[in-house]
């Protein structure tokens, strides 16, 4: 199938809410307007001053939630899109707290709670079809398709209108890029975008410890396992020579 | 005398029940209407009080359990061996603790056995569950023979001795793991945990800490119980902690001013923010007052010098992994949070149900060695215990 990609041009967003009311529909979620990401509104579009943004998963490359999940909850598909499975949750909420975009949401009130976000719509895609957020955008301000031509082609509207659009694009290159991508004319920070993530993936850092786990078993367990013998052998040499004192003392006592 | 302990006494027990009954109500409210309803939780603040406190301070301060273990087996200091049991247990409970609050923080406890066959080796997450798992059945197993004791089972008592050195090389070795492994959990965001706090050094901090802080735990336990049985308190004991205490304080700070530099943050210090200011307090309590009344003589060879350092110690500690888990994630969260009096409840309700659990086993078991002429050290906990008018015999 090949990676996939949504192409945002935040230049043409209008405000209109289809996206977001198509996904409500696609996903049968209740049909109530939200203007904050929610268990119930995996995608909303935002007014940032006279923008509109849209916010979904970002569908990370290298993503953080399937790297921290303890039960491997997440999965990412071929198609580049980040997949919960509720059925092996256990509640944690260590993708909430890690994901740098803040995008999982949480069952607050539910006994049985699940995380909700942006599935991609895998099932459509997988049919060749478009997810249905992007199949309701009038405007062509969200774009789907295959990963690279979709980056060429922000690429090539950034070259082509230098002077409309800043040279930035948001995902490229964020926390190790993403399948979701955005251009705009303005600063991403001036935007609300967290403009701070660096460009190199989260899971890379927990790694750098839990790799060195073995090393420290290893090192840790052989250097107690000396300690104990060396204070032991001590302890023992010491009664040992304490009892051939006493063996002296009752020799010569003879 | 006899008539005002006998006041403070029902005091306490009133207490502990009245607490009790709220914090069942707010687990039952929990499990019936969901986390939103006891909780100040949200979606971009999915951490809160009990991860903070109960989870991340329980680990902590369970530390003493794994310190002692070492110096009295690895390093084969036998005369801190009084005070093995007493610890132990106290690590033990603190452990099951900790479970009964991640059951409760759990989105779904039912499934908390998932983490055993759904591997994700890259998950800290799955490195912490393990840890928890297999420590909390090591200290079962070294606190085991307290209960096997008391049955006289000769023989499985026979094999746990056997297997002594073992169990405590494990013991230290998962504690080692889960310890740092708490603060690599906070690896993951870089830009949601303010820069004092967050560094790659994260789980040599947490490591370091609790190690020190085992040995505060320590000296704290052994002072209120001598006030409370009205021994003699084993000063030499404690002064050879109190001496290693200070160096792993001044370790730390060392440690600290290096990673501060390799990251180029001092500019940090002078900016005016709440963080900057919890930041002085917690160094301050946490590492510097602690570290100059140790090194102080005087006060080192006084009970109270080395109890007050301690309990300051301690202090600090709390204050450091709330600002890690809560007060330091606040503003990249781009959020605040101020746990709902249900929160607190449940976590006052687990630690009441900790000091009734030890006063319980410290009843019927051997947890203290009863013979010797050599004082034996008991915990505050027994002495708390006794205030909630449980029967604590010596
Ligand atoms: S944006 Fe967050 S939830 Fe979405 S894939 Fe990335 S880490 Fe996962
Ligand atoms: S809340 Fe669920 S999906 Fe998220 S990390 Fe925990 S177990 Fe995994
Ligand atoms: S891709 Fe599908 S699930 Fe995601 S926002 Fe669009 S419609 Fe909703």
């Amino acid at each position: 199938m090949g990676k996939k990609a949504i192409l945002i041009d935040i230049t043409k967003c209008v405000g209109c809410q289809q996206c977001a009311i198509a996904c409500k529909e696609e996903n049968n979620l209740p049909d109530i307007e939200e203007t904050k990401l929610s268990a119930t509104a995996y995608t909303v579009v935002e007014e940032r001053g006279d923008h509109y943004v849209r916010r979904l998963c970002m569908h990370c490359n290298e993503p953080t939630c399937v790297s921290v999940c303890p039960v491997g909850a997440f999965d990412k598909t071929p198609e580049g899109a980040i997949i919960y499975n509720e059925n092996k949750c256990i509640g944690c909420r260590y993708c909430m707290m890690a994901c740098p975009f803040q995008v999982p949401r949480y069952e607050w009130n539910s006994t049985t709670p699940r995380v909700q976000k942006c599935r991609m719509c895998i099932e459509r895609i997988q049919t060749g079809d478009i997810p249905a957020c992007v199949q309701a955008c009038e405007t062509g301000a969200s774009q789907f398709g295959d990963y690279y031509q979709m980056l060429q082609q922000a690429h090539q509207a950034i070259k082509n209108e230098p002077d409309k659009y800043v040279n930035h694009i948001y995902g490229e290159k964020e926390v190790g890029g993403t399948s979701v991508l955005y251009i705009s004319d303005v600063p991403f920070e001036k935007l609300g975008f967290k403009t701070n993530l660096g460009t190199m993936p989260l899971p890379d850092l927990t790694w750098e410890a839990l790799s060195k786990i073995p090393s420290v078993v290893l090192v840790g367990g052989t250097l107690l396992y000396g300690i104990w013998w060396i204070t032991n052998r001590r302890k023992e040499v010491a009664e040992f020579e304490r009892k051939i004192k006493e063996q002296e003392k009752e020799s010569k006592e003879d | 005398m006899k008539n005002s302990f006998f006041g403070k006494l029902t005091f306490w027990k009133v207490t502990a029940i009245i607490i009790l009954i709220i914090a069942a109500y707010a687990v039952i409210v929990r499990f019936t209407y969901g986390l939103g309803a006891v909780t100040n939780l949200k979606d971009e603040f999915p951490w809160g009080l009990w991860i903070g406190f109960d989870i991340l301070c329980g680990v902590g301060l369970a530390a003493g359990g794994f310190t002692l273990c070492g110096i009295v087996y690895i390093f084969n200091i036998k005369s801190f061996k009084p005070i093995v049991r007493p610890a132990v247990l106290t690590a033990f409970l603190g452990y099951l603790l900790v479970i009964a609050a991640l059951l409760i923080d759990l989105g779904r406890p039912y499934r908390i056995w998932h983490a055993i066959i759904m591997w994700n080796p890259r998950s800290v997450m799955f490195e912490v569950a393990w840890c928890v798992m297999l420590y909390t059945t090591v200290l079962a197993l070294e606190f085991s023979p307290a209960v096997l004791e008391k049955l006289r089972w000769k023989f499985p008592l026979k094999i746990i001795k056997s297997i002594t050195i073992p169990l405590v090389i494990l013991g230290v070795l998962l504690s080692t793991l889960h310890q740092s492994s708490l603060g690599s959990v906070y690896l993951i965001v870089p830009s949601k945990l303010y820069a004092f706090w967050y560094s790659p050094l994260l789980p040599v901090f947490f490591f370091l800490s609790a190690l020190t802080i085992g040995f505060a735990m320590v000296i704290i336990e052994s002072y209120l119980s001598s006030r409370a049985f009205n021994r003699q308190l084993e000063l030499p004991l404690l002064i050879r902690l109190g001496q290693v205490m200070p160096v792993l304080l001044l370790v730390q700070l060392v440690i600290k001013i290096i990673d501060f530099a390799n990251r180029g943050i001092f500019n940090l210090l002078f900016i005016p923010r709440t963080e900057t200011y919890l930041f002085y307090f917690e160094i301050l309590l946490a590492i510097i007052i602690p570290m100059l009344m140790l090194f102080n003589k005087k006060i080192r060879h006084s009970r109270a010098g080395l109890f007050y350092a301690s309990l300051i110690a301690v202090l600090g500690f709390i204050l450091n992994r709330m600002n890690v888990s809560i007060t330091g994630m606040e503003a990249g969260s781009g959020t605040s949070y101020t746990p709902h009096w249900m929160e607190f409840f449940i976590t006052l309700g687990i630690v009441t149900l900790g000091f009734i659990a030890f006063s319980y086993a410290v009843k019927y078991l051997n947890v203290f060695e009863k013979s010797s002429e050599q004082v034996v050290a008991e915990s505050s906990v027994v002495n708390l215990a006794k205030q909630l008018g449980l029967q604590v015999d010596k």
